[in-house]
């Protein structure tokens, strides 16, 4: 308990490094009137820049959406996979796109929080950019009333306050866009190597064309069951209907023939 | 008394909840070193419904400033003991050197 005095809480602290930035600021004007355009012009700047840092999430949102959807479809495709080889008799084969597909939705999920995360960031960082906004045009009427009517030492007063309001201001956005920045380039690291996981083959490439083993099997399967299913055609076309029929497109005459030949063999 | 929530703006608080805010303020600095995420994220939660916004055209100061409402506990302490603000050196031509 022995640092209540010397250390003066969190809250207090923040604002204090807060002002003295704005003082800092104040100290070294000379005619503070003549700084009002100047400051003004950052002011602009800096709203730039924050509108900037709302395009560049939404854009990293976007493409986190986007793979979501790759991921999604991905998933799906596992899921129809299991499907199908569980119709086949093939468990084996049903629980390794069953593994494949828990596998996705685990990136998945993890996406899902990124994406709320970021969306949040961006309707912040927009009511951000609005409070910026509605305050530097407040400051734009005030630096004209403040050139057009005061002396320099009557303006000292009202600008330091509009300074200091504009400062801290100023120094919240300036951190919410460090933040945006941060979070997004993070963003765009993960978003590159899930990009890489899926082009690569590691999520088991089904969009360069090379098929997985899942569904190699599964074709192979297709493929025999086919094979299976023609045969069996093939033999019961052989074995029955089919020989009246080629005869048919012969003459008439043989299959008269069969036919008495085979009444002795009925009765 | 104004507080600020980084990223979230102003807001008015009145006597009564000011004097909870100190007590909460005082708190904050143990639950910081502690390590207690939940005390700092409860006295977002506060100011922001016990609070009014300050309109944003307003050039008010605000006496008590809290981090971002999804900051890391981390954030905070780095916050705390660099004291680093972006735009140093955007805000005001004499901020600084560079």
């Amino acid at each position: 308990m022995k640092g209540t005095a010397a250390s003066m809480s969190v809250m207090k602290r923040v604002s204090l490094i807060f002002r003295a930035k704005a003082n800092k600021a104040l100290d070294k004007m000379e005619d503070p009137r003549e700084t009002l355009d100047y400051s003004y012009q950052q002011q602009v700047e800096m709203l730039t820049r924050v509108r900037r840092g709302v395009a560049d999430v939404a854009t990293s949102r976007k493409r986190v959406e986007l793979q979501m959807n790759q991921l999604q479809k991905e998933s799906d495709r596992r899921d129809n996979q299991a499907r199908s080889a569980l119709s086949q008799g093939r468990e084996d084969l049903a629980r390794a796109a069953l593994q494949q597909k828990a596998g996705l939705q685990g990136q998945l999920n993890d996406l899902q929080g990124q994406y709320a995360s970021l969306q949040e960031q961006e309707e912040k960082l927009t009511l951000a950019s609005q409070r910026l906004d509605a305050k530097v045009q407040a400051f734009r009427t005030k630096k004209e009333t403040i050139k057009a009517t005061y002396t320099a030492a009557e303006a000292q007063t009202r600008i330091n306050e509009a300074f200091s309001g504009i400062s801290e201001e100023m120094g919240d956005v300036g951190l919410a866009i460090q933040r945006a920045e941060d979070k997004t380039a993070q963003m765009q690291a993960r978003a590159g190597a899930i990009d890489e996981l899926l082009a690569s083959g590691a999520l088991e490439d089904h969009v360069g064309g090379t098929p997985d083993s899942i569904q190699v099997e599964l074709d192979k399967l297709g493929a025999d069951h086919s094979i299976e299913s023609e045969l069996a055609r093939m033999k019961g076309e052989l074995g029955a209907g089919s020989t009246p029929q080629i005869e048919a497109n012969g003459s008439g005459s043989s299959a008269e023939s069969d036919a008495t030949a085979a009444e002795p063999q009925d009765g | 008394m104004i507080v600020r929530i980084l990223g979230e703006g102003q807001y008015q608080v009145g006597d009564d909840d000011t004097t909870k805010l100190t007590e909460m303020d005082r708190e904050l600095d143990a639950a910081v070193q502690k390590g207690d995420e939940l005390a700092f994220h409860a006295t977002v939660r506060f100011v922001r419904e016990s609070g009014t916004p300050v309109p944003a055209d307003s050039f008010e100061t605000a006496e008590f400033i809290l981090p971002f409402s999804d900051a890391t506990l981390g954030e905070v302490r780095k916050l705390l003991t660099d004291g680093k603000i972006p735009g140093d050196s955007l805000g005001f031509p004499s901020a600084g050197p560079a």
